[in-house]
């Protein structure tokens, strides 16, 4: 049986404090014991245009969005028209407004409900220094069963250097709400954990991901500024000083992949952040490690494509350029979380790969994962840290790249005596010397594939789950919902398998071969326009079961509901 | 006798490697590569604790033939390579190396945020105002009116860029031009740029005989700045003999004291375990 849950949406205009007022409601919320998390949607603005707080509590941790929202709470009327799209309601879904803030423009959507009013405005305007955002957040969680008294100290750490008279303004908000909601329905709710409060992070993917990157042991970090990879770069430019390592930003993207190919050659394991645009600029020296097999962890916060695309908004399409975009023969690994949570273990177990591979690693997020700030169980440390080979001893000659039986050689760095030689993009000969041979280039060529493909990468190349004749093949973000979606349909006695990829390259046709044993209809489920996931399965894998594709570009997440409902088309299908 | 019983020293041929130099007879860079060796031997730096990182061109063919550590990467990119090097490993003695190309056009915006970050390393430019490797076209400090290069063989028509007054005004922190035809005299200039903290720049004016035969004639042309114009820490000084000179002048033209770029780095004052706190509820 499913835990019960309650989407809720805030929307105001640029400046209104949604973001804030939905924070604040998780925070409390996950004190009170639920977990879920709270995505966000705006547009391009620096400051103003309209921004949407998109909240998920559920008595469960709980990382895909649901099929429809329980309410919705419009600071403003006039911001909610361009989330129409990105909220969907129910006939008896809840819509709050503020009938004053109304009157200056706007349109309600058809609500059966009808739609409910709170005087935020005027409420917010009695109070010296009152904020309307501060009495939805009181009203909202007397909506959903919160108590008031909680809601105190967040606020207090909140405008901690605020001042006092900001604390009391907005407090004052806060209980106005709570006493307007009186008049407002409110939710009936499930039994929460409120027990192993100590055990509960709220985190969000970006975050998630420098924290697996320094359980990894990278300690050195360059980047540049871009959307949504921002704050994981922030993130790491604040923590990394306290374990010894440093953050530089750089230039541009060209040396912020460069100084991490420097910083690793010195024997540093290093990583950079980016989006798209500056993924694409990286290409060319993201080959370069490839060739001087010099271990690099590259993360890609996907985001809506091509070029500047839609900067704020999540999509699934920088798998073709991750796979693909790098000119010549340039084996490497293409990895991607599969949950905010699992932004953590990801990461972690991709600085793994890349220092025992001695290779580029791509980890694959996007803004639905890295900007969501999620209400999960403490992800444990994996132990997965970066073990490169170094030469111990030197006799005679070095060689750096002998082509031994496992492909990986060992790496040795500089200050080592007797361990010099030129890592080169050029390509080689076993002692690093440049070689335009035939036979040069296919022996290193064989050795590069082969030390990826020979490794031993254990289960965490996919998650698995069930063993029906039905599958759902997807990757990334999309798993979320398509997990909820074969939750639900376990719940009704329906077992549909999931193959969720956390490894895209080096393929693993044994074990994909395996997972897909008995499987007699595969559904691809992407977030892609051009069903990229869809042509790299094609080309990677054979497969003998019916195959069919859902695919959609961003930024609509996928909905369980949706994937239920392609699934249960296939059967009617079928038997008629 | 008060000489102390000297430690084997390490000569300038112990720091080159087997490797035979891709370089047209009669090249300016075999005299850079001696330069290289003999500044090296000169400070009796271990090759092991050198590394010499390059981008694409016939200079940046240098690490190879040397026995230190080497990077040869991808052009353009050598100075941002050699940077996260340096950062994260101080103890190394950095050195990157390339062409006019690699430094001023393709790599021109790593070349101007080095000078302004000014880490702790030295750039040595091999100028030779064509690409060669590519076989003769004009390249960002070719004269404007040189009309061999098949790409523009009307002449480019456009400024050559000073590579030195944009160092200055950059932020780089040692400034020379060199003469690829006097080693001893860059080996001396360069041995001062290694110890000198912050990023050092030389231009060594490096013929191209291949597809600038007219620059044999550098050596001739090519004049010592007055001593006492030398070693500058002025960069208004500095300027003034930069954008006059005609780029004749070889030597120490700018010896700044701008703040040097280094970070501090394996200072541990958590455990992994303490950034759980920063998400528990």
């Amino acid at each position: 049986m499913l835990q019960q849950s309650l989407s809720i949406a805030l929307t105001g205009s640029g400046g209104s404090g949604v973001m804030t007022t939905g924070s604040l409601l998780l925070e409390v919320a996950a004190k009170a014991g639920w977990y879920g998390f709270m995505s966000r949607s705006a547009g391009p603005q620096i400051r103003g245009g309209e921004a949407a707080a998109v909240i998920r509590l559920a008595s469960e941790p709980r990382e895909s969005a649901d099929d429809s929202f329980d309410l919705l709470l419009a600071i403003d009327p006039g911001s909610m028209a361009r989330f129409m799209a990105e909220i969907p309601l129910r006939p008896d879904s809840l819509v709050v407004s503020d009938a004053e803030a109304g009157r200056r423009g706007g349109e309600l959507p058809e609500i059966a409900a009808g739609v409910l009013d709170l005087p935020m405005l005027q409420l917010a305007k009695a109070i010296d220094g009152g904020r309307p955002n501060m009495v939805a957040l009181g009203a909202l969680a007397r909506m959903l069963g919160l108590a008031e008294d909680p809601l105190r100290p967040v606020l207090e750490r909140f405008l901690q250097n605020k001042g006092p008279a900001m604390l009391a303004a907005s407090w004052a908000c806060v209980q106005a709400g709570f006493a307007a909601a009186a008049s407002l329905p409110a939710f009936t709710t499930p039994a929460l954990d409120n027990v192993s409060v100590n055990e509960r992070w709220s985190i969000t993917g970006n975050e998630a991901a420098g924290l697996g990157a320094l359980r990894g042991g990278i300690r050195f970090v360059a980047g540049y500024p871009i959307t949504p990879a921002t704050e994981l770069l922030e993130w790491l430019a604040a923590a990394l000083p306290k374990v010894g390592g440093v953050l530089v930003q750089a230039e541009d993207e060209l040396a912020s992949i460069n100084q991490v190919i420097g910083a690793s050659f010195g024997g540093t394991p290093a990583l950079t952040a980016t989006s798209g645009p500056g993924f694409a600029l990286m290409s060319e020296s993201i080959g370069l490690a490839v060739c001087a097999e010099v271990p690099a962890v590259i993360i890609d916060v996907m985001r809506c494509g091509p070029s500047t695309g839609i900067a704020t908004k999540s999509e699934q399409s920088d798998l073709n350029i991750a796979l693909n975009g790098l000119h010549g023969d340039a084996p490497h690994l293409v990895l991607a979380p599969a949950s905010v949570t699992d932004c953590v273990f990801t990461t972690q177990w991709a600085v793994h790969l890349a220092e025992s591979l001695q290779t580029a690693t791509v980890v694959l997020s996007d803004q639905s994962l890295g900007q969501t700030r999620a209400i999960i169980r403490r992800p444990a440390d994996s132990g997965f840290s970066a073990k490169r080979r170094v030469p111990e001893r030197f006799e005679g000659d070095y060689y750096r790249y002998a082509a031994d039986d496992s492909g990986v050689s060992p790496m040795s760095i500089p200050g080592q005596a007797g361990g010099q030689y030129t890592a080169d993009g050029l390509e080689h000969n076993a002692s690093g010397a440049p070689s335009s041979l035939p036979a040069d280039h296919y022996a290193q060529l064989e050795k590069r594939e082969r030390k990826i493909r020979e490794f031993d990468y254990g289960q965490h190349w996919a998650d698995l789950e069930g063993d029906g004749s039905t599958a759902v093949i997807t990757w990334g973000s999309s798993s979320g919902p398509v997990r909820e979606a074969l939750a639900r349909l376990r719940a009704q006695g329906k077992d549909v398998r999931l193959i969720s990829l956390r490894l895209l390259a080096p393929e693993r046709p044994l074990a994909m071969a395996a997972a897909l044993q008995g499987v007699e209809r595969l559904l691809v489920v992407e977030q892609s326009h051009s069903r990229q996931f869809h042509r790299y399965l094609r080309a990677a894998y054979d497969f003998t079961a019916e195959v069919r594709v859902f695919n959609r570009p961003g930024p609509l997440p996928f909905r369980p509901g949706e994937i239920m409902q392609r699934l249960s088309d296939w059967d009617r299908e079928a038997v008629a | 006798m008060n000489h102390e019983i000297p430690l084997p020293q390490l000569q300038p041929k112990e720091y080159k490697s087997a490797i035979k130099p891709v370089w047209c007879p009669g090249c300016g860079d075999f005299g850079v590569l001696g330069s290289i060796t003999k500044a090296l031997a000169g400070l009796q730096i271990q090759p092991e604790n050198v590394a010499i990182v390059s981008g694409i061109g016939c200079s940046s063919r240098m690490p190879t033939y040397l026995c230190t550590y080497g990077f040869h990467g991808v052009h353009g990119r050598a100075l941002a390579l050699a940077t996260g090097l340096k950062t994260a490993r101080p103890d190394l003695t950095v050195i990157a190396t390339g062409g006019d190309g690699d430094g001023f056009s393709i790599g021109g915006n790593h070349f101007l945020h080095t000078c302004r970050r000014n880490p702790d390393m030295t750039y040595i430019v091999m100028d030779n105002q064509v690409y060669g490797m590519t076989k003769g076209q004009a390249s960002p400090t070719t004269d404007p009116t040189w009309q061999h290069g098949k790409l523009t063989p009307a002449g480019t028509g456009i400024n050559p860029f000073q590579p030195l007054a944009i160092a200055l005004a950059a932020g780089a922190n040692f400034i020379a031009r060199c003469s690829s035809a006097d080693s001893n005299g860059t080996a001396r200039i360069l041995m001062e740029a290694i110890r000198h903290p912050g990023f050092s720049m030389l231009q060594v004016l490096s013929p191209c005989v291949t597809f600038r035969p007219e620059q044999r004639e550098w050596k001739n042309q090519l004049i010592a700045a007055p001593e006492e114009r030398q070693r500058t820490a002025d960069p208004a000084e500095a300027a003034r003999l930069l954008l006059s000179d005609e780029g004749v002048y070889t030597g120490i033209l700018f010896k700044g004291e701008r703040p040097v770029y280094q970070p501090q780095t394996g200072t541990v004052s958590a455990r992994i375990e303490a950034f759980d706190e920063e998400f528990r509820l």
